[in-house]
């Protein structure tokens, strides 16, 4: 048998266009990953200066830095960006990156709905922020969305959102939803058809369940949403009555139908979080990760228990004493397999070596950040705690900590230990860890101290306050945090850009870590690996490391 | 301190979940010493020593350990759910003492209107209230949805439209409640401000005999006359006259409040001429049209308003 080397074209010498046309036209995983990260980067960068205009805006009672309209805009098109626009893409563009690699896959399942669902996705952004420009439409009134991003019925009836503001929005989440639920199933296709020989289920990376689940929580969950986004266009423009409450509609039907897709979410974004956090931590800590097959089941309960906790964002909206008590006690049971999860990684660093490398650090963070988020879930889950301070500030606290304190935080973590991989050079450490600890700073002193205005009675989406209230000094701490945050962002996109360039040659291996993507080569070649791996333990570069002592007679 | 703490109760559902909050707020503070403790100390205690290359034993897991960290936060569960119903019930399925007063709440884009049907009052924004007597609340909404949320009395219950929902305070001392409304409504919504006013037996006795009185209806003045030949009266009532509108608030008494816009400004001559002649200068994006009078004419109905007590 002979072969015939082919010469690949010189890369670098080809023209710009070029380039850019196959980043456009491209299938490979890899390159759609990336290009969702950088997308979601982008947004961070604009919700970013949404979250900064709204925080000097609140700086001062009667301040009018700007007006409540605009403000109402700032506060949707922040919240809608960060979680369809920021958050989920991140999420995706990870799992696209990293889940055919470590199960030692070529591609993903479906390379072309990947590279559709991208685009569906890329859409979606594009109409949200287009409305700035074309959301006054024939009416002369309103431009961005300022419906609030759960944007509740009846204040996106027509009568009550004239202009187009609120059916960019709608179409924007149509459209966004259509990628999310592609890249979900085939995420799926992927995961359950194309596993390398010797991975069972029971042997797959945990990043690599997380997101099974996952992918199957954004079907069920996005799906309900999409269909009410498709009734809100049927109300606004064919006379339809699903929400209009004055025809006999109900508001409350909306509330179901986006809460059912709005808990769920969470979960949806917290468990690509774990994903990172339980590849990261064993690595750094030197040590298995603790109790796989407990982790695998808490990941499973989640998903089930996620399902059903959604009516705990509506403990207000007067259902009767029994289902307020059930959805109570749903919600509390699922601090259960995720306090299991803590106790996992806790004990995975029990007796570990632990070297506190930047992807560690903002592992640690998440950790602590976590376990507070954790708890101050469980008071709101108390439902009469829930009357006072549900849609007050202290909510907005908390969930906050979740996604930026918890989530966010394992996304820094896993850009430091994965941007070796795609990009073969190492991000600057000394740059990392100052991002981290202006971030860690900054976090702290914006969403410590935002639970206090709360308790105080502070109620979220109001773009001015009455002084003599207790809550001036709070909010002006809150404000004050931002220039942290920012200051943390601006340092890890430097970091990022000067690092492509100048950062040090990582090679395949930089963290002696075990999970397959490490095989390969840094950037791994479109075919990932010339020979398909065989595996036969959770840790097969541990196996191949360790040849005297290999995971796979203990497991 | 802060009028609207949720930590300074002075009313039974407001108690209950006070008493309720310190129960949770003690449990978790607990879990979160222990947890955090131990999370120092794994942090501080398993670091790698520099020049250490080796790797730690492998352990990969054990199945009494996991029992255990499932078993006590299940326990730890069960006995918050069990607090939580307690409470629940007690708020919500309360049962309405004979004597108890009924107010029907409704939300507006960015206002409050009160009906009290037993004493055939209808009054806007400011709520007033017997002490010690409890107070059913019906919430309805006339468009958006809104919330009634005054800390110090409840917790928060919505208004939707279509919807009819309930509440009830019991407030155990008189004096000024504040709050707001705390559902996203609109563009005004951080000025739908609440006042509650929990009044001595005597005081609400007088209260009620004013607004149960026809207004005084001196000899209609210039202002009066304005007044009903604008579009103020499409929305304004003032009983009695020929303003019987239902869009805005009840002017019948208006001299009798001590603010105007929902809590927004305070009732002097200044703030309810310029509310008059320009709303948005206090509360830009309100319902309420600026109707382009003249200088006398916004004098002359600047002046009627004043007469309505």
């Amino acid at each position: 048998m002979s072969t015939t080397a082919i010469p690949l074209p010189d890369v670098a010498a080809r023209p710009l266009t070029l380039r850019l046309h196959e980043w456009v036209t491209t299938v490979d995983h890899k390159r759609l990953g990336i290009l969702y990260i950088v997308y979601a980067l982008i947004f961070l960068m604009v919700g970013g200066v949404e979250a900064t205009i709204m925080r000097i805006q609140l700086i001062r009672p009667h301040n009018d830095f700007v007006s409540p309209q605009a403000f109402n805009r700032m506060f949707t098109m922040h919240g809608t960006t960060m979680i369809f626009f920021v958050a989920m893409p991140l999420m995706f563009g990870f799992a696209n990156y990293l889940a055919p690699l470590m199960i030692g896959a070529r591609d993903m399942a479906f390379p072309r709905l990947n590279a559709f669902s991208f685009w569906m996705t890329a859409l979606g952004g594009l109409l949200l922020y287009f409305s700035f420009l074309g959301g006054d439409g024939l009416y002369g009134a309103g431009s961005a969305p300022d419906v609030g991003w759960f944007a509740y019925a009846p204040l996106t009836a027509r009568t009550f959102s004239v202009g187009h503001s609120t059916d960019f929005w709608t179409l924007s989440l149509l459209s966004s939803g259509i990628g999310s639920i592609g890249t979900a199933i085939n995420l799926i296709a992927t995961i359950l058809c194309m596993r390398c020989p010797g991975m069972t289920l029971g042997k797959m990376p945990l990043l690599v369940w997380l997101n099974l689940v996952m992918s199957w929580l954004v079907i069920l969950a996005v799906s309900p949403l999409s269909a009410a986004q498709i009734m809100l266009l049927i109300d606004r423009y064919l006379g339809g009555h699903f929400f209009d409450a004055q025809a006999g509609g109900s508001a409350v039907l909306w509330m179901h139908f986006f809460w059912i897709f709005g808990h769920p979410e969470v979960y949806v974004l917290v468990l690509p979080a774990f994903a990172f956090a339980s590849e990261i931590i064993p690595v750094f800590s030197r040590k298995a990760i603790f109790g796989y097959p407990v982790m695998v089941v808490a990941t499973i309960a989640i998903g089930f228990i996620g399902m059903s906790v959604w009516a705990h964002h509506m403990f207000t909206i007067g259902m009767s004493a029994g289902a307020n008590t059930f959805f109570v006690l749903s919600t509390m049971a699922i601090s259960v397999p995720t306090g299991i999860k803590i106790f996992n990684w806790l004990a995975t660093m029990w007796g570990g070596k632990l070297s506190f490398a930047t992807p560690m650090l903002f592992c640690t963070g998440f950790l602590f950040q976590f376990l507070v988020a954790g708890l101050t879930g469980v008071t709101l889950a108390v439902a009469p705690m829930d009357w006072q301070l549900g849609n007050s500030y202290y909510v907005v606290a908390h969930f906050h900590y979740v996604i930026v304190g918890g989530i966010l935080f394992t996304v820094f973590g896993a850009f430091y230990y994965w941007f070796p991989k795609a990009s073969g050079k190492m991000l600057s450490e000394e740059l990392g860890k100052l991002h981290f600890w202006l971030f860690l700073i900054g976090f702290h002193l914006t969403f410590d101290f935002m639970h206090i205005p709360g308790i105080l009675g502070m109620p979220r989406r109001i773009y001015t306050y009455e002084p003599g209230r207790g809550w001036d000094f709070w909010n002006l701490l809150v404000s004050v945090g931002v220039v942290f945050q920012a200051a943390g962002v601006l340092v890890f996109a430097f970091n990022l850009v000067w690092s492509y360039w100048n950062g040090k040659d990582a090679g395949r291996d930089p963290w002696d870590a075990w999970t397959l993507e490490w095989s390969a080569p840094s950037p791994p070649p479109v075919y990932n690996y010339a020979t398909i791996p065989t595996v036969r333990s959770r840790r097969p570069l541990w196996d191949l490391k360790h040849p005297e002592d290999p995971d796979w007679r203990y497991e | 301190m802060s009028p609207t703490t949720i930590f300074a109760p002075a009313s039974t559902p407001a108690d209950s979940i006070f008493g309720l909050s310190v129960l949770v707020l003690v449990t978790v503070a607990a879990i979160f010493i222990a947890v955090f403790g131990l999370l120092a100390y794994v942090v501080l205690r398993f670091r790698r020593r520099s020049h250490d290359r080796s790797e730690p034993p492998q352990i990969y897991g054990s199945t009494q350990v996991e029992l255990a960290w499932t078993v006590v936060p299940v326990l730890i569960v069960v006995a918050l759910f069990l607090a939580s119903a307690r409470v629940i019930a007690s708020v919500q399925n309360a049962t309405h003492p004979p004597g108890a007063l009924q107010v029907i709440v409704t939300g507006h884009q960015y206002w409050w209107e009160y009906q009290y049907p037993s004493l055939k009052i209808t009054t806007a924004n400011e709520l007033h209230v017997p002490v010690s007597i409890p107070t059913f609340l019906t919430l309805l909404s006339a468009d958006t949805d809104h919330s009634f949320w005054v800390p110090r009395l409840a917790g928060k219950t919505d208004l939707i439209p279509n919807h009819p929902n309930s509440m009830w305070i019991d407030p155990h001392e008189t004096g000024l409640f504040l709050g707001q409304c705390a559902q996203y409504c609109g563009t005004q919504h951080a000025k739908m401000l609440l006042r509650v006013y929990v009044d001595s037996p005597a005081e609400f006795e007088r209260w009620v005999r004013t607004q149960q009185q026809a207004p005084s209806s001196a000899a209609s003045s210039q202002g009066q006359r304005v007044f009903e030949a604008t579009a103020c009266i499409n929305c304004h009532t003032v009983s009695g006259t020929s303003a019987n509108g239902k869009f805005g608030p009840d002017l019948t008494h208006l001299m009798t409040r001590e603010t105007i816009a929902s809590g927004a400004a305070a009732n002097n001559h200044g703030m309810l001429r310029l509310w008059i002649k320009n709303p948005d200068a206090i509360k830009p994006g309100s319902k309420m049209p600026a109707m382009g009078l003249s200088d006398p004419d916004l004098d002359a109905v600047t002046a009627y308003l004043e007469t309505l007590r």
